[in-house]
């Protein structure tokens, strides 16, 4: 029993270890890549295109009502405590220093690293990243570095509107609801919000970005056992994608809290 | 022309080739044999240079490539092309831009002569006209064809086909073989056709090569194989159900033959 309890979680170690490991080689080869001619802006526009606006309706939909739910939820309490009227700086900062871009993120690696997975997982089981090889051309130049750039690039522009449709839902509630003047909700998030905030929140969803691509990108390329394999790999994608984020999201709280102090 | 020397491939316990020898000379068409599951796509795609072998030699034009770096490899790479069993035709790109990928990507060319060259290799396979088409309104013979044209666009010196005749009918699949002996003739590219179609087997082929758990066990022009005395080989060309090929036999053999 001890020994197949041991023996289990040795390989669930060793799983994660190479795991872990083959991801670090295809960042390295990524960013290789990145700065290696030639570079073609138009592969990485057009992804940057497929991730941000397609994305944009269902991230602002879900800011919306999750800057509505923040809002309720914070009234609950500070009515008690007649505080109220900090609400607004509550849900500014709450939503521009985590949920936007966690959220954000959660989305967009559902939407669209499962996209990639599926995409490149059926390119490798048709032989189509086989001959891409064949034909001198280097998967990884050709296919995870537009979705990686695109990635970067686009998930702090979709949190920059997520962050700003959030306090759109915050601004229905608390006008709407609790009686806040419009003008004292915009003066309360103008008092609350430092550009350390929002830098902080946006320096995270660039990591996101580079998971969520790392991740559909190589399990996309590592599909085995044809379309049930793909099917199985976007599943994996997704799961992974979600732990990676929030490991990370917890990461680079922790730095900017104890190290950096913001 | 290619040299292949005790080549050895296995993927964890399935040994696929195993110490494979097998000569390819300049111009020549060399047609490889074999059960489904035998190893022929490995070997193409062990001498292409998408998979490393475990051990072995291969030499193109009297170079040893096994041992090369990704980036020196695609020196020889510029120089040969494959047509895939399933075409491999890139799903967002059209049939032009599916014939002139290579050039898009490597050839600073304008986009005049891209277009002279894609014409030339779609007339080539004989199928103009269709530059505007995406691969998913392709039939199956169309799309190994402008796979075809997609390679010849390249104007290499050797070229492998990957079952170029499965899936197609038959009058395709002759379609498809006139093309391979016209290139060979016209262009005089090396080719290695991997198939287990006999027939096309003894229209193309210079020579033909049998393999067999993994190693080459039979190898003569089309005539001697066609009156081989060898049993397995024998089995296999007319397709007998009975001999000492066995249904139930390992194709990719294990590590305990």
């Amino acid at each position: 029993m001890l020994a197949n309890i041991v023996s289990y979680s040795g390989n669930i170690i060793v799983h994660v270890v190479r795991y872990v490991g083959d991801l670090t080689l295809l960042l390295g080869r990524t960013v290789y890549h990145v700065f290696t001619p030639p570079f073609n802006a138009y592969r990485v526009l057009s992804q940057a295109k497929r991730i941000g606006p397609g994305s944009f309706l269902i991230a602002s939909l879900v800011a919306f009502f999750i800057g509505m739910i923040m809002a309720l939820q914070m009234a609950y309490l500070m009515l008690e405590m007649s505080a109220e009227i900090y609400i607004p700086s509550v849900v500014a900062v709450s939503l521009t220093r985590e949920l936007a871009p966690v959220l954000t993120a959660l989305i967009v690696a559902g939407r669209i690293g499962a996209g990639i997975t599926a995409e490149i997982g059926s390119m490798t089981v048709t032989e189509q990243v086989d001959a891409m090889r064949a034909f001198a051309v280097n998967p990884v130049k050709y296919l995870v570095v537009p979705r990686f750039l695109g990635l970067v690039i686009m998930l702090p522009v979709l949190t920059v509107f997520a962050d700003l449709v959030g306090m759109l839902g915050g601004f229905v509630i608390c006008v709407y609801k609790l009686y806040i003047s419009p003008t004292l909700y915009f003066s309360m998030i103008a008092d609350a919000l430092t550009a350390k905030d929002i830098v902080t929140g946006l320096t995270k969803t660039v990591f996101f970005g580079a998971i969520i691509a790392l991740v559909g990108c190589h399990q996309g390329l590592n599909v085995q056992s044809g379309a049930e394999g793909v099917g199985r790999s976007t599943t994996i994608a997704v799961v992974i994608s979600f732990i990676l984020i929030i490991i990370a999201d917890c990461f680079f709280t922790t730095l900017f809290y104890f190290l950096l102090r913001v | 022309m290619i040299e292949i020397k005790d080549l050895c491939k296995a993927f964890g316990d399935n040994i696929v080739l195993k110490d494979l020898t097998l000569t390819v000379n300049g111009g020549e068409t060399k047609v490889v044999i074999g059960r489904s599951g035998v190893g022929k796509s490995v070997f193409l795609k062990n001498i292409i240079g998408i998979m490393k072998p475990d051990s072995g030699s291969i030499k193109i034009n009297g170079q040893e490539v096994t041992d090369l770096s990704e980036r020196e490899y695609n020196k020889f790479r510029m120089e040969m092309g494959m047509v895939f069993q399933g075409g491999a035709l890139f799903d967002s790109l059209n049939v032009a831009e599916n014939v002139s990928f290579v050039l898009d990507e490597f050839m600073k060319l304008d986009k005049k002569t891209i277009r002279e060259r894609v014409e030339e290799a779609l007339g080539l396979v004989g199928l103009q006209g269709i530059e505007k088409m995406m691969p998913s309104e392709l039939s199956g013979g169309m799309k190994k064809r402008v796979s075809l044209a997609r390679v010849l666009c390249m104007k290499p010196n050797t070229i492998f086909y990957d079952e170029p005749t499965t899936g197609v009918d038959p009058i395709t699949a002759d379609a498809i073989n006139n093309l391979i002996i016209d290139l060979s003739h016209k262009l005089k590219v090396t080719s290695i056709v991997v198939t287990h179609d006999m027939n096309s087997a003894y229209k193309v082929a210079d020579s033909i090569a049998m393999f067999y758990h993994g190693r080459v066990i039979a190898e003569g022009r089309p005539d001697e194989i066609r009156n081989t005395r060898h049993p397995v080989v024998k089995q296999f060309i007319h397709g007998e159900a009975h001999g000492p090929i066995t249904d139930n036999e390992n194709l990719i053999f294990g590590h305990s033959h």
